[in-house]
């Protein structure tokens, strides 16, 4: 405890630089400043008192989680501010914000994120929409499972990074290749939960829907795609993190614009604090990604007793 | 704190638990005088024939030449030990298997395919759980199905329920969904295929007490497969034993419907429990 005194001091004022720090630190301090307060309060307002006990150990234990994050960063700033730690090795984290601060101020930030984000995109919609439909084909038409099947099970197999070179000879190092690989990357996760969502769809189910009277196009867009959605979903997830890492990949091997080439450029340049900007964007990206998938699973499947709020959920 | 954030999500759920309990109750004590609607609907019953059919699967043979005539709007229980037979004649009569030999006929048509006349009440409900009560009972869709599907669902005591997920029902609710399921084409046969096995003792009078009703009220045709000897006894006009494929005893049951008890029902409960 003798170390967070001055390094909380430290943390604070470089802080003040990155403008980010203090902010998420502020509930906290009110949170003690209300114990103290709830402490020393007169007996007449006791239940106000407790009250007010209970607000701020409700606060404290939902910021408990960030204490060691935060802890962390204080140390790893405290670190670089001494001179223990190189900003040739790390830079300190006040460093990244001013990096920060500065990509966003001049446009590139905001222009390369949105150039790797469209490329992610791309390649999924392409890969993501080829991998269904062949999901969808082979989950409800035999003859197509027994003729591809097995071919896309040998294909699944080959790392999808391996065949850069290949890609490179036949696409160049122009987008159609970073494209490509993304494609690639999430074809086969979203074919094989869309495959095995729609064979798992209950037989039950199915044959409930034959009697009565369903058309094949209403039972498979009633019944069997509603049936599969979970499993789809899941693939989805997998696609996502198989896509930003396909992504950072070939876009660090050759690119003119993007995430990837901004950390490369800045590795030249020995801006670390760039390049941990840009491990800090990819991180983010993913994790909005998904964020969104979630929200799109509470949405669709709300029908789930485990998506439902206060269900008692995996998710 | 921890007691208040561990109870928030359970309370709602032992509320919405306890709630569904309630109101199952109520209709429990409610349902021998379960609202009868007025201008109750009456349809067509179809007859339904089998000719000298077998059925076999490979070379076991399940059903060996039987021969049933069911007359228009009988209501017809088939009882039997599993493996009897009971499933399948139920699986030929809607057109989901067809005979190896012989002819099943719905009023004077062939069954060649699914009938679209004939509708299935399976063991378990069989709904779609991403769609809501409403959208199960209209699976079918076509003009005009919201409305059906509402005057259905009204019909098996559940009207206000159209916009739940199934989750939340209990098993008897989506029982009575599924029968709503069932009467929203009017169909001219009604199977029930142990529709009533899994249910409690309450619940299970309380659903034949509303599928008697339903049935004297529109007027179709009914089989119920059933190994449940005293349900057969208390519901049916004509109890028929399925034993090894083949018809060991058929009965009609001449007693006043609503609490066969007597000593006649207790002899009749006698005669068909020797046959299976």
């Amino acid at each position: 405890m003798s170390l967070s005194g001055p390094t909380e001091a430290i943390a604070f004022t470089q802080g003040a630089a990155a403008g980010t720090v203090p902010a998420s630190r502020v509930p906290a301090v009110t949170g003690a400043q209300a114990e103290r307060h709830d402490a020393a309060g007169a007996a007449g307002r006791s239940r106000l008192a407790s009250t007010g006990r209970a607000l701020g150990k409700s606060l404290a234990k939902s910021l408990a989680p960030w204490a060691l994050p935060l802890a962390i960063l204080a140390v790893w700033q405290a670190a670089a501010s001494l001179g223990f730690l190189s900003s040739r090795v790390l830079p300190a984290p006040g460093d990244v914000a001013i990096a920060f601060w500065r990509t966003l101020r001049d446009g590139t930030l905001l222009s390369n994120i949105s150039v790797s984000t469209g490329r992610a995109l791309t390649g999924l919609a392409i890969g993501g929409g080829i991998g269904f439909a062949l999901g969808v084909l082979n989950g409800v038409w035999k003859p197509a499972e027994t003729a591809l099947d097995s071919t896309l099970q040998m294909l699944r197999n080959v790392p999808h990074l391996a065949i850069i070179p290949l890609v490179i000879l036949w696409f160049g190092i122009d987008e159609e290749a970073k494209i490509f690989l993304v494609a690639v990357g999430v074809a086969f996760p979203i074919y094989l939960n869309t495959y095995h969502g729609i064979r798992n769809v209950d037989s039950g189910l199915i044959e409930m829907a034959r009697v009565y009277g369903l058309s094949p196009a209403a039972l498979f867009t009633r019944i069997v795609l509603p049936g599969a959605l979970p499993s789809v979903l899941v693939g989805l997830r997998y696609a996502l993190g198989i896509m930003w890492l396909t992504l950072i990949v070939a876009e660090t091997i050759s690119s003119t614009e993007g995430i990837g080439y901004m950390t490369m450029n800045a590795r030249e340049f020995l801006q670390t604090d760039v390049v941990v900007l840009g491990v800090l964007a990819y991180a983010l990206l993913g994790k909005l990604a998904d964020s969104l998938t979630r929200a799109i699973e509470q949405r669709a499947l709300a029908w789930n007793p485990a998506y439902q709020p206060g269900g008692k959920g995996v998710a | 704190m921890e007691i208040f954030a561990a109870s928030d999500a359970e309370i709602s759920a032992a509320l919405r638990d306890r709630e569904s309990r309630e109101v199952e109750i109520r209709e429990t004590f409610r349902s021998p005088r379960f609202p009868e609607t007025a201008t109750a609907e009456r349809w067509q019953g179809e007859r339904i024939r089998l000719n000298n059919v077998v059925k076999s699967f490979g070379a076991r043979t399940v059903l060996r030449r039987l021969d049933l005539d069911v007359p228009a709007g009988q209501f017809l229980a088939v009882v039997g030990r599993s493996g009897g037979g009971k499933t399948t004649l139920m699986r030929l009569i809607c057109g989901l298997d067809t005979a190896t030999s012989g002819e099943v006929r719905i009023g004077e048509a062939p069954v060649t395919g699914l009938m679209p006349q004939v509708r299935l009440l399976f063991q378990d409900a069989r709904l779609a759980p991403w769609q809501r009560v409403i959208g199960n009972v209209g699976i079918a869709r076509g003009p005009g199905w919201r409305e059906k599907a509402h005057a259905a669902l009204k019909d098996v005591g559940l009207a206000d329920r159209g916009r739940e997920w199934p989750s939340v029902l209990s098993g008897g609710q989506k029982q009575r969904v599924a029968l709503a399921r069932a009467l929203v084409s009017r169909p001219g046969v009604l199977l029930l295929d142990e529709p009533f096995g899994a249910l409690d003792a309450l619940t299970r009078v309380e659903m034949h007490r509303l599928t008697e009703r339903i049935w004297k009220e529109h007027g179709f045709t009914v089989v119920l497969i059933t190994h449940d000897v005293a349900e057969a006894v208390s519901l049916a006009d004509r109890v028929v034993v399925l034993r090894q494929g083949e018809i060991a005893l058929d009965v009609p049951v001449d007693l006043p419907r609503g609490g066969r008890t007597g000593a006649e029902a207790a002899r009749l409960h006698e005669r068909i429990l020797a046959a299976v």
